[in-house]
């Protein structure tokens, strides 16, 4: 190994020989080992690392990474009805030129001189945000919505200096764990029963439960389980009443049709950008938005970077840079609002270039489209016999609970004889849920077509006969 | 009539492109639309009606968002325009950001992430359909521990400061579970990321920040001074972000683990250490890997990126859920894990980055991953030869040592010679094509500047980059006014930014700035 000469490789042009010796003498080196003289003996890893094999051309490693990848199935080929907060939508063929550009694409931390444009795109996205939001300040993405949730009750908690909040309980329960994990140890998490009927906030517990120090009260419209959650501004002036904030996750894509939370009470307002134009990636499509009023008392609480628009020196130039910088962690370590680092930049960038694609048509027509899909589907599949919707009198938006309770079958068989069919069912509530019985959550967005949705009921209804 | 043409002057004759492009409001035109949808079918519309329109009055949203207006084309040209105006690895001599490790993306991976087989994955999906996907993340695990001799790892963490929190949760459990309530302090240093204080303060610890001596680092006896048994744990990096290798590292561990804390090393510095030395032999607890820098997936302006959290046999029970499994026979997730901090954010991971490192290990091997970390560190130590030649610059600490993979310089002589900052001089050489970053606050190294040439660049981009520093100085002794006033070539000039520390001016958003300027009316 040691006498072999190695391998000039693509990647690290300066692996010449003759180059490496140049530098060397440049320096008055001996060799490299000279530049590791302060790494003692004892912490020196003494043999070459245990890794497989090199595949140094490309061919070689396409085809093992292919290989790989041969072994999945992606819902290109099994027609999947999974949500949970990674959702299947289209994905206009611009977004996926736009991130792949490499002056985004492999662009990081400059500055907004020579990253004019990063700055304006993102600028941009929070804008285009601002209006499906109707607010005025909206960050440059996080990480995700389960991250902007924890983050926007930890701003609630700072603004109103309080250390309860109370949550929902149908929230998405690993959204929850983040939550609970985010806010130990000073601030207390405390769950809102809901009416098993339909699914919404049992008002009356909110009423029982709120008192004067709870810094939020917290809920997803729509909801983890889909339904709409229809008495926000009853909850929001309950919240308010109390000296608390109210702080809803939202899906974004839903605001074509329903009413953003600044229409009804929502002081702080989050959720996750995956649905606008990023693919799901096997989960790895998330960014995260907070979103509020232009009062600097809230705009103080945000950890994330804000992009805002400022004059140049010369007229006519819109220059951007970074808004209340001193909030932050960058400027000042732990006296910072929790932390800022790398995040989802790109997939704001993303989120941008598909709201200006859509423009306010197009969400409304998307809005629209999935509402109709999803009650199409509701009313077949609770039509099976010993299948029912049980949230079925509520609103929704593009996820529903099915329950197999009158079926005899666990969600789990009913899912392995759809997957023989082809078909990815719904997400298994059973563990996360356990009240709702065998259940499942559907999901159901405008990639469905009545066929799809025909032939799900078709399957289902062979299934569990 | 010559045909010759002149040879190029040393300096580029640069200048950024300028689209002068606005605001993508002002673009939009009434009526025009950038995408359409499929059409809901006859036969779901007259079993189900206009749906929407069932929303009670205060759900149901009368106005649409008052998004542009714009045809696919115009949309594209817009954004297309801005990347131009827009620096990224693949376009310039990116070593002006240091602690980044700015190294190539290589084209080919991001091409295998974009499959369908990756891209078109739904994270519920039976086990029995992502069976390729899980195993690259079970085999990521497992090169991640063999190069840090740790016991097992997390790709759960979005990015860098997301693993530092994972590890301040970990942290946080260890010690709960064995009923140390008392353990409310972190200590950290100066020179490592501002996360490594942000997120243990975040997590509820008070922190305490260790100063470098002369050598650069830390003293033992200011360790000292710090740790008691209130110490939860000690976040440190090594190399610091001075590019100064702590060679009494083992020593601070020793000295925390004395005192019943727990040691956290951020690897966000790992580039010049790959199968040199590692977390394990100097007796970390918990490590973290950046895969958007040593791994080399693509910054994406600021993610996603992908964290890495490693931990000892010990803690690992402790680690996010789930966790991927190999029984001999299938690949899966153990969500059963009842000591598990829970969730660090949806999912499993930043899967397409988990499969991008993969590739970039598989590409290298061992052998190439050794050569990666030897030629950052001879291209540092190289570069850092030349940025010395030039007048006004200088390296603090440690003077007449070596540094690993990065180097935090001063441009105090200069500042104080002729008056320009080192923000200025940053400005300046946007002029010509290429960035450079300064510090993260405090700036402890006064007037700094930060440079990590990483395995990437050749001897001749670094000549060029430092043949740009060296004018630019010049520029600073010579005529100063055109390093204050830069930049010149950019896309725009000098921003007045004071209004965005200004409530009544800062606009995040279109829709405020209009708002405001009418109000200024």
């Amino acid at each position: 190994m040691e006498n072999e000469p190695r391998i000039v490789h693509p990647y690290i042009p300066n692996s010449v020989p003759a180059v490496i010796e140049e530098m060397l003498k440049a320096v008055g080196a001996s060799s490299v080992e000279d530049f590791y003289a302060e790494i003692p003996e004892r912490l020196r890893l003494k043999r070459p690392l245990d890794l497989p094999k090199p595949l140094l051309s490309e061919v070689e490693l396409v085809r093992h990474v292919e290989g790989l990848l041969e072994k999945n199935k992606s819902t290109r080929e099994f027609l999947s009805f999974l949500g949970a907060g990674c959702w299947q939508h289209q994905i206009p063929a611009v977004c996926d030129e736009i991130n792949s550009r490499g002056e985004f694409l492999t662009a990081y931390a400059g500055d907004p001189y020579e990253d004019h444009g990063r700055f304006q795109a993102l600028f941009e996205y929070e804008s285009m945000m601002g209006e499906l939001l109707n607010m005025d300040v909206v960050n440059v993405p996080n990480y995700d919505g389960f991250q902007a949730a924890a983050t926007a009750l930890r701003m609630a908690a700072r603004i109103t200096g309080r250390g309860r909040v109370l949550v929902a309980a149908t929230t998405n329960t690993d959204m929850l764990s983040k939550i609970r994990d985010y806010l130990a140890p000073d601030i207390q998490v405390e769950l809102l029963p809901y009416r098993p009927a339909d699914g919404l906030l049992d008002l009356a517990a909110l009423k029982a439960q709120i008192s004067e120090q709870d810094a939020a009260v917290f809920f997803e419209n729509p909801s983890y389980l889909g339904f709409i959650e229809t008495q926000a501004a009853e909850i929001s002036a309950l919240a308010h009443q109390h000296g608390a904030l109210c702080v809803v996750s939202v899906d974004p894509i839903s605001l074509g049709v329903i009413n953003p939370p600044a229409e009804y009470g929502g002081d702080i307002v989050c959720g996750d950008i995956q649905p606008l134009g990023m693919h799901m990636n096997y989960g790895g499509g998330h960014g995260g938005f907070i979103a509020s009023q232009d009062d600097p008392r809230i705009v103080m609480e945000f950890p994330s970077r804000l992009f805002g628009v400022a004059p140049t020196v010369v007229a006519g130039e819109y220059g951007f840079g970074d808004v209340a910088y001193e909030r932050t962690s960058f400027a000042v370590r732990e006296e910072g609002k929790e932390w800022v680092g790398t995040a989802a930049a790109l997939w704001g960038i993303t989120a941008g270039v598909y709201l200006a694609l859509m423009g306010p048509q197009g969400m409304q027509e998307l809005g629209q489209g999935i509402m109709q899909r999803l009650r199409y589907a509701m009313k077949k599949i609770s039509e099976i016999p010993g299948v029912a919707v049980p949230f079925e009198k509520s609103h929704h938006f593009k996820e529903f609970v099915v329950n197999f309770d009158g079926t005899g079958q666990s969600v789990a068989d009913i899912n392995r004889s759809l997957l023989a069919k082809g078909i990815f069912g719904g997400k298994d509530l059973s563990r996360d849920f356990p009240k709702l019985g065998h259940s499942a959550l559907f999901s159901v967005t405008e990639v469905h077509t009545q066929a799809d949705i025909d032939r799900l009921v078709a399957t289902l209804s062979e299934v569990v006969k | 009539m010559s045909i010759k043409i002149a040879k190029k002057p040393a300096i580029k004759r640069f200048h950024q492109a300028q689209w002068d492009e606005p605001v993508i409001f002002e673009l939009s035109q009434p009526g025009q639309r950038g995408i359409l949808l499929p059409e809901v079918e006859a036969g779901i519309r007259e079993e189900v009606g206009d749906v929407a329109a069932t929303l009670p009055d205060p759900l149901r949203r009368k106005i649409p968002p008052q998004l542009p207006e714009m045809s696919q084309i115009h949309v594209l040209r817009h954004y297309d325009r801005l990347s131009q105006e827009n620096l990224g690895v693949d376009l310039n001599i990116d070593i002006g950001q240091g602690t980044c490790t700015m190294k190539y993306s290589p084209k080919v991976n991001d091409q295998l992430a974009r499959s369908p087989k990756m891209s078109e994955l739904h994270p519920l999906q039976d086990e029995s359909t992502v069976q390729g996907i899980l195993e690259i993340m079970y085999r990521l695990e497992q090169m991640l521990k063999e190069i840090s001799g740790m016991d097992r790892f997390t790709l759960q963490p979005g990015a860098g400061s997301a693993a530092i929190y994972a590890n301040v949760a970990m942290i946080r459990a260890y010690h709960a579970a064995r009923g140390d309530a008392a353990r409310d302090e972190v200590i950290t240093t100066i020179f490592s990321h501002p996360s490594n204080a942000a997120c243990a303060k975040t997590a509820g610890y008070k922190i305490i920040t260790l100063y470098p001596n002369e050598d650069g680092y830390p003293d033992l006896l200011a360790l000292k001074a710090a740790v008691s048994e209130r110490t939860a744990a000690l976040m440190i990096t090594n190399p610091e972000d001075t590019g100064i290798y702590n060679p009494r590292i083992a020593e601070f561990v020793d000295m925390v683990h004395a005192a019943g804390g727990l040691c956290s090393y951020d690897q966000a510095n790992l580039n010049g250490l790959l199968g040199i030395a590692r977390a394990r032999e100097a007796g970390f607890d918990l490590c973290h890997f950046n895969l958007h820098k040593t791994f080399s997936t693509p910054h994406g302006c600021g993610g996603p990126g992908a964290g890495a959290s490693g931990v000892t046999e010990v803690l690992a029970p402790l680690l996010p859920r789930p966790t991927v499994e190999f029984d001999g026979q299938k690949y899966y997730l153990d969500f059963d894990r009842p000591h598990s901090v829970g969730k660090i954010r949806p999912w499993y991971g930043v899967a397409q980055n988990i499969l991008k490192a993969y590739a970039w290990i598989m590409s290298l091997g061992a052998d190439g991953l050794r050569q990666v970390s030897e030629i950052a560190v001879l291209n540092n130590n190289y570069l850092l030869n030349q940025v010395l030649k030039i007048r006004g610059a200088s390296m603090p600490y440690a003077a007449g040592h070596r540094r690993i993979e990065q180097v935090r310089y001063s441009w105090e002589q200069l500042t104080g010679d002729t008056g320009v900052h080192s923000e200025e001089i940053g400005q300046r050489i946007v002029d010509y094509g290429m960035h450079y970053w300064t510090s993260h606050h405090p700036f402890v190294v006064p007037e700094p500047m930060t440079l990590e040439p990483t395995e990437s660049y050749s001897k001749t981009d670094m000549d060029e980059y430092v043949a740009t520093l060296k004018h630019i100085a010049e520029e600073a002794y010579t005529d100063p006014q055109i390093v204050h006033t830069a930049p010149h070539n950019s896309t725009v000039h000098h921003i007045e930014h004071e209004c965005l520390d200004n409530p009544d001016e800062w606009a995040v958003t279109w829709r405020a700035y209009k708002r405001k300027l009418h109000s200024q009316k």
